[in-house]
């Protein structure tokens, strides 16, 4: 069995196929960015602007929160890579946990009975 | 990177260094072990003091510190710590790895839940132990005066840090650590159960660790969550609790059925009924879990629609656990049954558990459950399914895995009388709380008047406590006398799993060469199919092993400081505390240590010496 | 570290923090975390949720929050996204001093956030009176908030502590993970961050 040592440098260059998919991810996720960028900027002008009524403006604000989380998500952190099955089933259920939490404190906190 | 193994180190110094899953697994037990004795012994103060109606052997603050020491030690200190230990012992034994993920977060794990439960005791010196019960309702806790409180919310939120990490480390165990063969839907029953567990605690504690925060930052920093008068909520205290709590009490009956499903198999000599539908309930009820909560918040006026759908949702559960009850009467079905202790333990947790079942769905029913609320009744459930289902769980467990664990067979004849007597004891106590509890009684009080009917059946409960003490005994005196029982430890139960195909006690290294699973039950099918040995997936070879470290403790002890410099509010002692933590960990991540190997010669020597 | 055993020269894999066991583990473990902490955030929301309009009388939301300043700060934490983002391609590269340059761009920024946030306190502590104990409002707002705040700043400190332990180590099969687990915890304080200055800012102001 070959010793390896964890502390020594990697040497070398990736293989041309893992250069062009490092090249083809970095655009993606240059793009996936500028989309982010312009969608958060649509999030505040929503709110900034007087002309769009609240009715609109709550539903589609969180909208567009969960679109870019989806996109941090899966894109910056890869949760659509190989191999990530247990990690999306994880990140799914915590989600859940979560939102039934939020719903709980949000709604049956005694105020207004269901 | 050091490549040769340690020079020797003294006793003490290896144990508080450790990191080896079967020394941690074997210290969560003991120190599990020693609080579900300090907790027996406060329930038995307790019973004593109701033994006739308006005694006064204790005063009433001191019986509500019992109160709330008793249930926070025996669920937080006892129970979990002890099928911690089981955990710990077995899991990586069962699956065929040589070790856990995070051998040091996993020290880390168990040293944080000793000090969060040392910082919880040290309260009984200071002035008075916390004594708003375990569920620490506000806004009785966040007025409660004294420090007794602030040492329940530190003390919780440090061990439930442990906990928590304890919990990752075994999902990660599981997932990436299987033997060659060894594929999910091939694993025994109690490593689907630890699983399953691991994940209540990776999403249930943090919603308890942010409970926690609210109710320190109101106690100590002058928050206002839990403030009426200053817009707070009082009813976000108890979701937030019960979304932890809920998930909490499966965390705790889930891995006593992981036992069961092995003891039960094993004694029967059959192999488990329906594996995979046991499989598919254990997650079903780690889902529904989590749906339930607000079953415990019934009475407190969310409305009508809710209290109907966390109550249909509640009843459910009787689905999924009603498989798992048949598929266990149909795994004994046609079976060599031995009645060994542990099968005692396994055979008296399906009806008790099952009487504590029928109470939680009557406790379910919303409109009843106005009736049964905070009365005796829910005294009796909550007993019958944590004594007959978790405790019982844990005894099973003591005497099946104990050769494994610590290289001695317990006595068979002294463990008959301790399981018979603590059986006689157990539905002494709790059965007659059904109907002290039906009669009107409410818990949590300190006294009861004479004339209500009430003495006889308090006498009785009080007499099946005393039984249930005095088995404890026996316990420990069979722990003490058996150590000569040394022969036949290897596999005396004629395992089915793998923890059964390696040496009593265990070596380092588990496996001198990883084994190779070729079906569920694997150690049984090569006793069938093969020569009895498990076949090796790899050849011989240098096993890679971690270094100790006495870095965990040093992070518990520094976040313990910073615990006592928030229970009495001083500044540096806080500050100090999480530097010693922050520093430690930094150091962690700083030095890199790659642990040691073991060469084969002395791996071939260790195994000659053996066979 | 005296090594007698012969060690094979290393050769950069495609994915440096998977190469390894250790590295696999890490990898699963901190994202199982990440899912915990989901909860976590998730409970302090819903506090928060429940206690937005407690106010009793103090300054509330829609008259507190500036929203070009948190426009400013999600910018901010957005960019920081993208630059550690960088650093993990770069590493995959095996070009570390384009790791590190990446990494301590992520780090400037972070502190650059925080400023912010510390500013946005003392601003709504002196200026408009809102103290921790003034109203449940206040209290779930600055617990909130603050938690990710505290977050922040754990990231700053540990991808700090990397820099200079790592600054001269080149890309090791050690150090990958270690590199690529703090990457991942920034991108969540950032999706933390999405639904905080959507939630709390946003609907705060507008809602």
């Amino acid at each position: 069995m070959a010793h390896v040592d964890p502390s020594a440098p990697l040497e070398g260059r990736p293989s041309k196929e893992t250069e062009r998919k490092l090249k083809r991810e970095s655009r993606t996720q240059i793009v996936s960015f500028v989309f982010m960028i312009f969608i958060t900027s649509t999030a505040f002008l929503t709110i900034a602007s007087d002309a769009i009524p609240t009715g609109f403006a709550i539903p589609f604000i969180l909208l567009l929160a969960a679109v870019q989380v989806v996109m941090q998500l899966y894109y910056f952190m890869h949760m659509n890579g190989k191999g990530t099955g247990w990690v999306n089933a994880m990140i799914w259920s915590g989600l859940f946990v979560a939102a039934m939490t939020v719903a709980a404190l949000m709604l049956l906190i005694g105020i207004v009975k269901y | 990177m050091a490549n040769s193994s340690p020079a020797k180190k003294s006793v003490l110094w290896d144990w508080l260094t450790t990191v080896d899953h079967k020394k941690i697994g074997i210290m969560y037990f003991l120190a599990g072990l020693f609080f579900f004795a300090v907790a027996g012994l406060e329930a038995i103060l307790m019973r004593i003091q109701l033994m006739f109606p308006e005694m006064s052997f204790l005063g009433e603050q001191t019986y509500n510190e019992l109160l709330t020491m008793h249930g926070t030690t025996m669920l937080f200190l006892a129970a979990m710590p002890l099928f911690f230990g089981f955990m710990n012992f077995v899991v990586p034994l069962q699956i065929g790895a040589r070790d856990v993920a995070f051998p040091f977060i996993n020290s880390l794990g168990f040293w944080l839940f000793l000090f969060g439960g040392i910082i919880l005791n040290v309260s009984w010196f200071t002035g008075g132990a916390p004594d708003a019960a375990w569920t620490s309702y506000v806004p009785l806790s966040s007025d409660s005066p004294g420090h007794g409180v602030d040492y329940y919310v530190m003390g919780l939120q440090v061990s439930g840090a442990g906990t928590l990490m304890s919990g990752i480390n075994f999902l990660v165990t599981i997932v990436n650590m299987r033997a060659p063969g060894m594929s999910m839907m091939r694993m025994p029953l109690f490593t689907w159960s630890t699983f399953v567990t691991s994940m209540l605690i990776l999403f249930a504690f943090p919603a308890l660790t942010v409970g926690l925060l609210l109710l320190m930052l109101d106690r100590i920093f002058g928050g206002a969550f839990f403030d009426v008068a200053m817009g707070g909520n009082v009813v976000i205290w108890q979701h937030l609790f019960w979304i932890f709590g809920h998930p909490e009490v499966y965390i705790l009956i889930l891995p006593a059925f992981g036992i069961f499903s092995e003891v039960i198999s094993t004694f029967a000599k059959k192999r488990l009924f329906g594996y995979s539908a046991m499989v598919f309930a254990t997650l079903i009820i780690g889902f529904l879990g989590f749906m339930v909560w607000a079953h415990h918040m019934f009475t407190v006026g969310m409305g009508p629609v809710a209290n109907a759908i966390f109550a249909v949702a509640t009843m459910a559960i009787a689905v999924p656990t009603g498989i798992k009850i048949f598929n266990w009467l149909l795994t004994l079905w046609g079976g060599r049954i031995r009645f060994t202790v542990a099968n005692l333990f396994a055979l008296a947790f399906i009806p008790s558990f099952v009487m504590g079942g029928v109470t939680g769905v009557m406790l379910a029913t919303s409109a009843a459950n106005y009736q049964f609320h905070d009365t005796y009744f829910v005294v009796a459930h909550f007993h019958y399914v944590i004594i007959g289902g978790s405790v019982f769980g844990i005894f099973a467990g003591t005497f099946y895995w104990w050769p494994k664990m610590f290289g001695y067979r317990l006595s068979e004849a002294w463990g008959k009388w301790f399981f018979w007597l603590f059986l006689i004891g157990f539905h002494m106590t709790f059965f007659v709380q059904h109907f002290l509890g039906l009669m009107g009684m409410p818990r949590r009080v300190a006294s009861y008047l004479d004339g209500q009917n009430l003495n006889d059946l308090n006498f009785i409960s009080t007499m099946g406590a005393f039984f249930m003490g005095t088995a404890f005994i026996l316990l420990v005196i069979n722990v003490l006398i058996s150590r000569k029982n040394t022969e036949n430890t290897d596999d005396p139960w004629d395992g089915r799993t793998l923890e059964w195909a390696t040496t009593s006690p265990v070596q380092e290294y588990n496996f001198a060469q990883t084994p190779l699973v070729r079906d569920l039950d694997a150690l049984f099918y090569e006793k069938m199919n093969g020569d009895g040995r498990m076949k090796a997936a790899e050849p011989l070879g240098d096993i890679h092993m971690p270094n100790g470290s006495i870095l965990p403790i040093f992070i518990a002890l520094g976040l313990s400081i910073a615990s006592f410099g928030v229970i009495y509010y001083s500044w540096p002692v806080i500050i100090g505390g999480l530097v010693v933590t922050f520093f430690t960990m930094m150091l962690r991540s700083v030095i890199e240590d790659h642990g040691y190997n073991i060469p084969v010669s002395e791996i071939t020597g260790e195994k000659g010496e053996d066979k | 570290m005296a090594d007698n055993q012969v060690v094979e020269p290393q050769v950069l894999p495609p994915n440096p923090e998977k190469a390894t066991l250790e590295g696999r583990n890490k990898f699963l473990g901190f994202w199982f975390f990440l899912g915990g902490e989901t909860v976590l955030f998730g409970s302090l929301f819903g506090t928060y949720l429940g206690l937005r309009t407690s106010t009793e009388g103090g300054p509330g939301p829609s008259e507190l929050f500036h929203l070009d300043l948190v426009f400013i700060m999600t910018m901010i934490l957005l960019t920081s996204s993208l630059t550690s983002v960088f650093a993990i391609i770069n590493m995959k590269r095996g070009n570390f001093n384009k790791l590190l340059i990446w990494m301590w761009a992520t780090v400037a920024l972070g502190v650059a956030f925080l400023s912010f946030e510390i500013y946005e306190f003392y601003d709504y502590y002196f200026n408009y009176g809102l103290g921790f104990t003034v109203s449940a409002f206040a209290s779930s707002f600055y617990t909130l908030v603050g938690t990710h705040g505290a977050h922040v700043a754990f990231g700053v400190g540990w991808i700090t502590t990397l820099l200079i332990r790592y600054r001269k180590a080149g890309i090791t099969l050690a150090n990958a993970p270690k590199f690529y687990t703090a990457v991942l915890y920034w991108h969540f304080i950032d999706v933390v961050w999405v639904f905080i200055f959507t939630v709390v800012y946003l609907l705060g102001a507008g809602g």
